[in-house]
């Protein structure tokens, strides 16, 4: 549900259908940057009613995934 | 309080993108995507100089002479100075005999003297307030650090402020993070130093200041706008901080507002700290866009981390 949630704001976000955002995916390979990975992360907090601050490294989709997962349990 | 009149003075030496790719491994088109800068200008001299063009250019264009001032209040972050104040240096060069006072409130500075300056109008002590930010990040930064010095430039700008007209809206923060941006000053050669601190040029957590930048810039002008009990459409102009054309956009993006009602030089001059606020005012001013009457947001935001905006009829 949560991988869902992620790919529906990627999609989002980069304009493309969230079917095709897979959790291995690198923002890079996404050709999103710094910048964006904060955009994305800040609509997550809405999404998710969390708190996610930037000081771990995020490099792909599960790590997102996984972080959001340990926030909300 | 009213804005009398606005000046400006930048260095002419002009810094282009592919410049920097000589000497660091950067490019012209990453620091243009991620920033929205293309150049920048850097002094070459002392920056008290080119404060006291930018004074006198506002004190010329709102038809003051220098020993009419009250008050010069001066957002310094760096200098050749340690002590005395900048504005105090500005003062012996442009002829004027008032008291004088800097402040850091880092790249929000121009909004907290403007708030400073405001109170002292409206309380009837001062009459003709100069308010002067004057920076150089440039010899701040780590001119082999790709990821900060790219960022910033130097300039000087300033505003007259008087008693005309209504208090503007203020809204001031500060949430204290002395790790997001910071830099160290060395110790001298004090025997008794037992800390193991060292001159450390700016450092800066990108994504972290990004992110707070974006998120109190915004809830600053929904607040004034609520507390002015007006709508976002009723504002003529945002003129956000200039640190990164990233964060106006996201900003303008969250707030559904139009391009156009948010102006941005930061293109031509990179991030000059406080004086990018002033200097975009003056701009704007100079260009004539700004009616009597017109509303204006100000937000600006920096290390602190700092916070400061202000709602204004002009």
């Amino acid at each position: 549900m949560i991988f869902e949630t992620v790919a529906k704001i990627l999609g989002e976000y980069k304009d493309v259908d969230p079917s095709t955002i897979t959790a291995d995916a690198t923002f890079a390979s996404l050709e999103l940057d710094s910048l964006d990975t904060v955009e994305i992360v800040m609509s997550l907090e809405d999404a998710f009613g969390i708190e996610i601050d930037m000081e771990q490294p995020l490099q792909t989709v599960e790590d997102l995934v996984k972080l959001i997962e340990a926030k909300k349990a | 309080m009213k804005i009398l009149s606005t000046g400006s003075a930048v260095p002419e030496r002009i810094v282009v993108n592919q410049e920097l790719s000589e000497f660091l491994d950067t490019s012209d088109q990453w620091i243009r995507e991620r920033t929205g800068i293309e150049q920048r200008r850097i002094h070459e001299g002392n920056l008290e100089i080119l404060a006291a063009r930018a004074a006198q250019n506002a004190l010329e264009a709102g038809g003051v002479s220098a020993d009419q001032l009250d008050l010069i209040l001066c957002s310094n972050v760096h200098s050749r100075y340690l002590t005395p104040s900048m504005s105090s240096v500005v003062q012996g060069l442009i002829g004027a005999s008032c008291p004088c006072l800097d402040i850091n409130g880092a790249c929000a500075g121009f909004v907290y003297a403007l708030e400073i300056a405001a109170a002292h109008v409206h309380s009837g002590r001062y009459r003709r307030v100069l308010v002067l930010c004057a920076e150089e990040p440039t010899r701040m930064v780590d001119w082999h650090d790709r990821s900060t010095c790219v960022l910033f430039g130097d300039a000087a700008a300033a505003a007259v402020v008087i008693p005309d007209g209504e208090m503007p809206l203020f809204k001031m923060g500060t949430v204290s993070n002395g790790q997001a941006i910071y830099a160290y000053h060395g110790p001298g050669n004090c025997p008794y130093e037992k800390s193991d601190r060292r001159e450390t040029p700016l450092v800066m957590k990108g994504q972290e200041v990004y992110k707070f930048a974006v998120q109190s810039s915004q809830e600053d002008i929904q607040y004034l706008c609520r507390q002015a009990g007006i709508g976002l459409e009723q504002v003529d102009f945002f003129l956000l901080h200039q640190a990164n054309a990233r964060i106006v956009e996201a900003v303008r993006s969250h707030l559904r507002q139009p391009p156009e009602k948010f102006p941005s030089n930061i293109r031509l001059y990179g991030n000059t700290s406080s004086a990018g606020l002033p200097l975009l005012l003056d701009e704007v001013n100079r260009q004539g866009k700004l009616q009597p009457g017109a509303v204006l947001v100000l937000s600006a935001f920096g290390a602190g981390l700092t916070t400061g905006a202000c709602l204004m009829k002009w």
